[in-house]
């Protein structure tokens, strides 16, 4: 199930290639889907432990790898067509836009940031590394959130609105987490004041 | 004692073997497809031109070949479906689909400011003011693509010489419409960020409107404008960025003042009132070095002015064009 939903844009816009439908400037089209569906996967992923703070629920928490590695995935296709198609490889000028605009900086860092966490995301990286350092390495997805969040808000133009729903979604879903956190500290808190009382 | 640093990995957040070993089978075709997607002689979209063809009341113009680009034009359908008309919408497919809203028949069109012959000009009126002809002109746009495009219209110093500017008219600013039901995309939305500012407003300085390249622009691909494509009457400037040739205008207004127009308001470091298309000049965003032709795989590099640099740099002589772009 979760693989039909992931592979949706996939087939959707290999439907469109296929029956030519991609528009009149397929390249553009083709990447702005990619990094629509690698942002979309992203938000899903942050909202698993979010659901679990909030409801309880914890069966969702055992897609976390294969949601994180569709996000790698389409982010990998969406940075394969920017380099491959949309500048033909051209280094010179990939190099300039890395560093010359910002969009792309960012852009290109988050990518870089998900590399470590595709890589550990196996059984045996993350037992090799330990619970504790591997989680705190994959806590770098919030980073990764806000970082692809900001790629699309500093690259569209006055009137476009959707990257600012995804600042929306991405700022309750860290909100959650930062909430929780703040509630456990103050938990402990008590709780060990109280053991020293005690 | 509370141990509060417990690893809280469960078992049921440890993906199953299954799904680990399918993982690798998803990296091998993300690779395969990256590859494939390398053929530009294979099937896609770059493989057949457009196949929708002009069905719009017939407009009838000799091509005047003084002012012709040789080069091939871009397909009938990408001309009418890739639009940027922010007064149906932001995306490039909503002015096509939401075209029926606009009302172009009938309209009028006020002209009035600086000069001794104020008119407000029914639109079939001022389509009969002077001979038409068709021109195919480069048309770039300051997103990076760029479309040949063979309008129809006539030169916009036909119509500026018949209404007697004074002297003290010194700039052109054009108005679109100004309409919500008809456009669209000028209704307040809700959780609106950021909108342009309506009426959409354009300008140009006098020796840029009476300059022989800027057409008064009544069709396309020999029939009327598409409501789309800026219905019944917008003008083309084609050494500039595309958002200057404003569409659907209901006024023209000779003042003495450079207008300050919609995109400059809306962004002011981005869009300045020349706009001349540029590729030393980068948007601050992105570079305008080059353009992807609309319907070509590769980018091309992007010529100043867009190409007119022979017939309009002495326009600009003496400027500093970083300062004014």
């Amino acid at each position: 199930m979760v693989w039909v939903i992931c592979l949706g844009p996939l087939t959707h816009l290999l439907y469109q290639l296929q029956t030519d439908d991609l528009g009149a400037n397929p390249i553009r089209y083709v990447t702005h889907k990619l990094g629509d569906a690698t942002l979309r996967i992203l938000m899903v992923c942050l909202s698993l432990t979010p659901i679990r703070l909030l409801f309880g629920m914890a069966w969702q928490m055992m897609l976390r790898r294969l949601l994180g590695l569709f996000v790698f995935f389409y982010v990998s296709l969406h940075f394969s067509v920017w380099i491959a198609l949309d500048h033909f490889f051209n280094g010179k000028r990939l190099l300039t836009d890395i560093i010359k605009r910002p969009y792309i900086t960012v852009g290109m860092l988050g990518l870089i940031l998900l590399v470590p966490l595709a890589v550990t995301s196996t059984s045996w990286m993350m037992k090799r590394l330990g619970g504790k350092n591997w989680r705190r390495l994959h806590k770098l997805v919030y980073v990764v959130g806000v970082l692809g969040v900001l790629h699309y808000l500093w690259l569209v133009k006055k009137g476009v609105n959707t990257p600012f729903g995804y600042a929306a979604v991405l700022i309750v879903l860290l909100g959650i987490r930062i909430w929780n956190w703040a509630k456990r500290r103050h938990a402990s808190r008590t709780s060990s004041s109280a053991l020293t009382v005690g | 004692m509370l141990i509060l640093n417990a690893p809280k990995i469960k078992s049921s957040e440890i993906t199953d073997h299954q799904l680990y070993l399918s993982r690798r089978s998803f990296l091998v075709g993300s690779a395969a497809i990256a590859l494939s997607s390398l053929h530009p002689g294979g099937p896609g979209p770059f493989r057949s031109a457009a196949t929708a063809q002009p069905t719009g009341q017939p407009l009838k113009a000799e091509r005047n070949k003084l002012f012709t680009v040789e080069e091939p034009l871009t397909p009938f359908k990408h001309v009418t479906t890739y639009n940027n008309f922010y007064e149906f919408g932001t995306d490039k497919e909503d002015p096509s689909e939401l075209a029926e809203t606009l009302k172009p028949h009938p309209w009028s069109i006020e002209v009035s400011g600086l000069i001794l012959k104020p008119k407000t000009y029914g639109i079939d009126d001022l389509l009969r003011l002077s001979p038409l002809e068709e021109r195919v002109y480069h048309l770039r746009c300051v997103e990076g693509w760029s479309m040949v495009v063979p309008w129809i219209g006539y030169p916009l110093s036909s119509l500026i010489k018949r209404v007697e500017p004074t002297s003290q008219a010194r700039f052109i600013e054009f108005t679109t419409l100004l309409d919500p039901k008809q456009f669209p995309g000028q209704k307040k939305r809700l959780f609106q960020v950021s909108s342009l500012d309506w009426p959409y407003t354009e300008g140009l300085r006098m020796d840029e409107a009476l300059h022989p390249l800027t057409l008064l622009t009544f069709g396309l691909y020999g029939q009327v404008l598409p409501n789309q494509n800026g219905a019944p009457v917008r003008v083309i400037v084609p050494w500039k960025y595309g958002f200057k040739s404003a569409k659907s205008l209901v006024r023209i207004r000779f003042v003495s003042e450079q207008p300050k127009t919609t995109w400059e308001k809306a962004s002011p470091h981005e869009y300045g009132f020349y706009s001349n298309v540029n590729p030393k000049v980068d948007h601050p965003r992105w570079s305008q070095e080059t353009e992807r032709r609309i319907g070509e795989l590769r980018r091309r590099d992007t010529m100043p002015f867009n190409g007119y640099a022979d017939q309009v740099a002495s326009l600009y002589s003496g400027m500093d064009l970083k300062k004014y772009f």
